[in-house]
């Protein structure tokens, strides 16, 4: 077999992925051998700068962890400082943080589905799915002020308030975009393409699962009945009805049956929140500096459970942030998907769990031989950038920027 | 002699098959995003885009057969002009034409996929290697079904001339129907010689990258796609031809005005079915072809065989 | 039921309906009202408080003392990330963000905006 495998470098860059990773695949013919994955080249040290800014400043830098699933780390980090310095945020705060996070589900999901039907160059189903998915960005827009990177949150509440207007506004455009997800959903029962591409790819059992800490839609197409919503309540999902979609397939199409049937709950739950909003103030007021003390936070991005820890020194600025972002809990299981595969099936199965490298490249020294780890400094960091590609040829401090 | 350069360059030679091309190239990304909800690019799009891609830069591997690669753009180019000359445009005779000419389209037509073949596996890229590699597997799954489809027409009319097939079908008026079902599974065919969703395994961009046209730039890239134009123009053309033989003894403009109708109805059923679908899997386009496609076309041949035997003797 | 080419019959509809992609520039745009844009300076009123400069995540805004109740103010539209922190933070709002979301330039200069603020000295309140 190995005499004729050759490798096929998936990433850093290609076509199929939006982010760099790198994916070397041993191929025999079509058939994948051997999947090696590296991370890590879109570390930007995120955790590191934390501790350079004050909590306020923070919030905007942890928005931009991720472009899709933002408000979810803005929200899971603020948890946690809210939590340390012991913060009743207003029921009314925690309504609209919950409806902004389901908004951003629905347009994550919407997402999802476009960039799978890219994967398998049904590229008519990412035109449509966008188009509907924009009424959704544009309503974000409204209620909070942009598209991707909200920043609704601070810290003791939300910077916006939602008059009643908006609330029928947001109701008809869930009412328009429900109308085409049903439409998806039929679709993917009934286009053949569709499910010859999708049903049996990317198996992952629910032990697989469960043994490789797969979390999100990926799990729960693996039959795992996992939802921070359900299982740890936070803001304000305590307070309301909804079910925790699940499905048997294991698939790809397992994970597409389960992020639509999630899109259909997400809708109920908007309605629910629009329709029980409570009256009352929208922050209450924070301390600028955060007692000393640590938190751990939990959240379910639309692409699975979101870790925060935050550990405070009683000053203006953390200790310590980290990041568990959702993509790195499942990378684990792709190369278990990926195993006996065909070649074809790459770019759909690393798309089917929905990755994000940028949220989740993260940095420590290891040492092999004794087993020791520890971080490194920002300036530290920065040097060994530059030594690093120095012995490769370049310098990249005499590069000079064309900039006028 | 004036005249055969005439038919050379102009016409139906290369400057027509030019004009052509980013004609048909046009109306499929039009159409196609007004398929997908969009508004689709400026009627001199593709003309741009060629103009842009001579211009720039032709980056050629070190690794790479540097003869070879520059080489083959060009023949795919010439086999698909070539093949063109043979297919009546206007009235029941092409410019050229002898007993034999249909099986030399067809082989004119392969000439393409062989040469990008040997362009991309002499690239020494790894994703043209494969590309390339898919496209021969391919080329296996849908010649054999277009052959069959095409070899009906040909057995009802009992000749293997383009030119004297049209003929029969002009005298016949109303049996062209009896071969829709050839029609179809040379549709399909078509689809998977032009690399088309949801055949474009190829060049699955997602995959491969571009398959076997990763590492082509500049001018000879700009070739390649105007050869996959030219292609795609003689490939419906020749559908057109075998199985819509009317309207061409209606006297010179309004047969061809009909052919390019025949031209675009094929082309709109192309582009229809690649907005359509998702693309198969190679091990899934093989079986298809050869389950069911293939099937097909053996039916529509024994089906010919047994209506010819009934009724023309 | 399972059926190649499902999406046909909405793929011919939209054949016929508007496009839902526009002609942008040719044809205007318009985000929604409320979106966070250009940041609006108002210089006159101005007071050089810092409260801005102090929460602004990117360290766009400067403030800097010119002479005796003179400042400098520097907005660096090329660092700011449009959050609208420092639009929250000004007591006095100076600083407002509008919906002009057309932020492009070919100079980065361009981006730099600078004021002089020279805060009226406001009669003292009678005691």
């Amino acid at each position: 077999m190995s005499d004729h495998s050759i490798t096929v470098p998936i990433g850093p860059q290609h076509p199929a992925l939006k982010e760099p990773a790198g994916f070397m695949l041993q191929v025999s013919g079509e058939k994948i051998t051997g999947v090696s994955i590296r991370l890590g080249y879109n570390h930007r040290g995120i955790e590191k700068a934390c501790e350079d800014r004050s909590y306020i400043q923070d919030i905007y830098l942890i928005e931009r962890i991720c472009g899709i699933c933002s408000h979810s780390h803005s929200t899971a980090f603020i948890q946690a400082v809210e939590e340390i310095a012991g913060l009743q945020v207003p029921p009314r705060a925690q309504y609209i943080r919950t409806l902004v996070a389901e908004l951003e589900r629905l347009h994550s999901h919407l997402l999802w589905l476009g960039v799978a039907g890219h994967e398998i160059g049904f590229d008519t189903l990412l035109m449509y799915t966008w188009r509907d998915r924009e009424s959704v960005l544009d309503l974000l827009a409204d209620l909070t002020g942009n598209r991707v990177n909200y920043g609704i949150n601070t810290i003791g509440g939300v910077r916006r308030d939602i008059d009643p207007a908006k609330i029928e506004n947001i109701l008809k455009i869930v009412d328009a975009v429900e109308e085409r997800t049903k439409y998806y959903i039929n679709l993917a029962t009934e286009e053949t393409t569709l499910i010859q591409r999708l049903s049996g790819v990317g198996a992952l059992s629910k032990e697989d699962a469960l043994r490789l800490g797969a979390v999100g839609p990926t799990a729960r197409a693996s039959g795992v009945a996992r939802d921070v919503r359900r299982d740890d309540p936070y803001i304000s999902y305590g307070e309301l009805d909804f079910k925790v979609c699940t499905s048997d397939q294991c698939d790809v199409y397992g994970r597409t049956v389960v992020r639509l049937l999630e899109l259909m709950e997400s809708f109920s739950i908007i309605r629910q929140v629009c329709a029980k909003m409570p009256d009352g103030p929208v922050s209450v007021k924070a301390p600028r500096k955060v007692p000393a003390g640590e938190a751990l936070s939990r959240y379910e991005a639309p692409r699975g459970e979101d870790v925060h820890y935050v550990r405070a020194n009683g000053t203006d600025r953390p200790e310590r942030v980290k990041v568990r972002a959702p993509t790195l809990a499942n990378l684990q299981s792709v190369a278990k998907m990926l195993e006996d595969r065909y070649l074809a099936d790459t770019p759909i199965i690393i798309a089917a769990i929905d990755p994000c490298f940028s949220c989740t490249d993260r940095m420590i020294v290891t040492d092999e031989r004794s087993g020791s780890t520890r971080g490194m400094c920002w300036d530290e960091l920065r040097r060994h950038g530059i030594e690093w590609y120095r012995a490769r040829g370049i310098d990249t401090t005499r590069i000079k920027l064309a900039l006028p | 002699m004036a005249q055969i350069l005439f038919h050379i360059f102009i016409f139906p030679g290369i400057l027509f098959l030019l004009v052509m091309s980013f004609l048909i190239e046009f109306i499929d990304r039009k159409l196609h995003a007004r398929l997908q909800n969009r508004v689709g690019p400026p009627w001199f799009q593709p003309l741009a885009d060629f103009i842009k891609l001579l211009g720039k830069e032709v980056v050629i591997t070190d690794e790479a057969d540097v003869t070879i690669f520059r080489v083959m753009p060009l023949v795919a180019l010439t086999a698909a002009v070539t093949a063109f000359f043979y297919i009546p445009l206007w009235g029941t005779e092409a410019i050229y034409s002898f007993n034999g000419d249909l099986i030399v389209v067809l082989y004119l037509l392969t000439l393409p996929t062989l040469s990008f073949f040997l362009g991309g596996w002499y690239s020494r890229s790894v994703y043209s290697a494969i590309g390339a590699t898919r496209a021969l597997t391919q080329l296996f799954a849908y010649e054999v079904p277009l052959l069959l489809s095409v070899l009906a027409s040909a057995l009802l009319a009992g000749t293997w001339s383009l030119s004297e097939l049209t003929r029969f079908y002009d005298a016949h008026p109303g049996w062209w129907l009896f071969n829709l079902v050839g029609f179809v599974v040379a549709l399909i065919a078509l689809l998977g010689k032009l690399e088309k969703v949801p055949f474009d395994i190829p060049e699955a961009e997602t995959e491969i990258v571009a398959g076997y046209l990763t590492e082509y730039s500049g001018s000879l890239y700009a070739f390649i796609r105007l050869a996959l134009n030219v292609e795609m123009i003689v490939g419906s053309a020749l559908l057109a031809a075998v199985f819509f033989p009317w309207g061409l003894s209606c006297g010179p403009l309004a047969g061809f005005a009909f052919f390019i109708l025949k031209l675009l109805v094929i082309m709109a059923l192309i582009t229809l079915l690649r907005s359509a679908l998702a693309r198969l899997r190679i091990d899934q386009m093989i079986q298809f072809c050869w389950k069911y496609v293939s099937t097909l076309a053996f039916a529509q041949v024994i089906a010919t065989l047994i209506f010819k035997g009934v009724f023309v003797k | 039921m399972k059926k190649p080419a499902a999406m046909t019959r909405q793929l011919l509809r939209s054949l016929f309906a508007k496009p839902a992609t526009s002609r942008y520039p040719y044809e205007p745009s318009k985000l929604p009202r409320g979106t966070r844009g250009r940041l609006k300076f108002d210089p006159a009123k101005c007071i050089g408080c810092r409260l801005c400069v102090r929460d602004c995540p990117a360290g766009g805004i400067e403030v800097t003392k010119t002479g005796d109740r003179q400042f400098e103010v520097v907005i660096d539209l090329g660092k700011c990330i449009y959050c609208g922190q420092c639009a929250e933070n000004c007591n006095k709002e100076a600083i407002m963000l509008s919906d002009d979301f057309e932020l492009a330039e070919l100079q980065n200069s361009k981006l730099v905006l600078r004021y002089d603020v020279k805060p009226e000295r406001k009669p003292a309140p009678e005691s």
